[in-house]
């Protein structure tokens, strides 16, 4: 049981203050992250930063499905970002769905989280998210396709800490309980290999200036 | 701590060492000390400058004030006896009127809005909105100030600001050896270039912007070819 392959861009946008583009298969999300910057008044509050998602369909305006996908994101951001190191400060995150072949909302918790890690924002740890589909046959689906998803009992999205701890937990459709409880032990030796890949697309991203940091001082 | 973690990537919640009675640790930015462990808060290179300060190298685009940094801002507005200066943080700083060399009630500083002032921070927390001097402590301005309109100012992430400050920066000694120029570098990222003319001051801060991941050899290659393609125009 295997994730689809990943694949990961940092700093692809210009403007923002850190951006990554996350695809799991066909899946493709670009996040940008602005902040910590102003925030307007009527939504500072006095010893924490206000975290704004805003989630972009890839076609039609965004409607009530899109705000309660905005809400689920900014709750998993709210738990790993260090907001009490910048009170009255915003941090707004914008998403914005290229292709969407199932998996959408771990994909746009995994973008969120690259992005915020390639702008700097404080954080005690990081968010790793995986799907998992129930089939009515009872079989379970790690990171499933939009086909695999619409022909399923239910689909479950997790998304773990550091320490495999749930951060996040959203579910459709219906299931037995001892269904949930398995699907989650799947979802989270699943969300290894994602913590894995984040490491290593770390790495990449820093190469080039760890390697000019120890070409400059042997030098020296 | 964990010694074998420096100089490699860590994530952010990696934990990078423990705290121990008998050692003095400082640390520096994007390492915190949670409970008994020492983390790291952001995505980087874990660094250490013997014998003990640690912190995390990251490259970040938005500004967050320290005091005692010296930052670049612009003017954006004059409300009551101060000026409201934008340093790129999440809110903008004050600078009081007085807070200028030879500058008293009567004799107010000549700055307008719109223009550059290079100045240090003199109040920085979180909670507050950052306050910045253009004097020190007696009275002189040790180059602060209105930086004249004849020169440029572009913006550049803060760890090449970090660089060019830094005591052998590579590429201001390249330059130098080339032009005559006189720059100003903010810790907000803003540098300010100005030399004998519009070509040289472009070729400047157009090699400055091309040197963030040159190594030293590099650099000097790369100067010489903006410089001999500027010239054959």
């Amino acid at each position: 049981m295997s994730l689809r392959s990943l694949s990961c861009e940092q700093s692809l946008l210009a403007r923002c203050d850190g951006s990554a583009r996350f695809k799991h298969g066909e899946t493709s999300v670009v996040a940008a992250v602005y902040g910590p910057g102003d925030v307007k008044p009527n939504k500072e509050i006095i010893n924490k930063a206000t975290i704004e998602v805003t989630f972009k369909p890839k076609t039609g305006l965004p409607g009530c499905a899109e705000t309660a996908l905005e809400k689920i994101l900014q709750d998993t951001c709210e738990a790993v970002i260090l907001t009490s190191l910048h009170p009255r400060s915003s941090i707004s995150i914008i998403l914005q769905v290229e292709h969407d072949d199932g998996s959408l909302l771990p994909c746009c918790i995994n973008a969120c989280c690259v992005a915020l890690m390639d702008t700097g924002v404080p954080m005690r740890g990081f968010v790793c998210a995986v799907a998992c589909a129930v089939q009515q046959s009872g079989e379970e689906i790690i990171d499933p396709t939009l086909e695999q998803e619409q022909s399923a009992a239910a689909v479950l999205t997790f998304g773990f800490s550091n320490e495999s701890e749930i951060i996040t937990s959203h579910m459709i459709g219906q299931i037995a309980q001892e269904k949930f409880y398995s699907a989650l032990s799947f979802a989270s030796s699943a969300a290894k290999t994602v913590s894995d890949f984040y490491r290593s697309s770390a790495e990449k991203k820093l190469s080039k200036v760890r390697s000019c940091m120890s070409r400059n001082e042997s030098m020296k | 701590m964990q010694q074998e973690l420096v100089g490699s990537v860590v994530l952010p919640g990696d934990v990078v060492g423990v705290v121990r009675g008998d050692v003095e640790l400082k640390l520096g930015p994007g390492v915190r000390r949670e409970q008994d462990k020492i983390v790291a808060t952001k995505c980087g290179v874990f660094r250490l400058r013997k014998p003990n300060m640690y912190w995390i190298d990251i490259n970040q685009k938005r500004y967050v004030p320290v005091a005692k940094e010296h930052v670049i801002g612009i003017v954006t507005g004059k409300p009551g006896e101060n000026f409201r200066v934008d340093i790129g943080s999440s809110q903008q700083a004050l600078l009081p009127f007085l807070a200028f060399e030879g500058a008293t009630k009567r004799n107010r500083p000549n700055v307008q809005i719109g223009d550059l002032l290079y100045c240090e921070i003199s109040v920085a927390n979180k909670d507050m909105e950052p306050e910045l001097v253009c004097v020190d402590g007696s009275g002189k301005s040790h180059g602060m100030g209105v930086l004249s309109i004849d020169g440029f100012m572009f913006r550049c992430s803060l760890g090449l600001a970090r660089k060019l400050l830094a005591d052998d920066c590579p590429i201001l000694k390249t330059l130098s050896a080339r032009f005559s120029f006189e720059i100003a570098v903010g810790m907000n990222g803003c540098v300010w270039v100005k030399s004998k003319s519009v070509t040289n001051t472009i070729l400047i801060s157009n090699c400055i912007e091309n040197s963030e991941y040159l190594g030293i050899d590099e650099i000097e290659k790369m100067v010489d070819q903006l410089v001999q393609s500027a010239h054959s125009y």
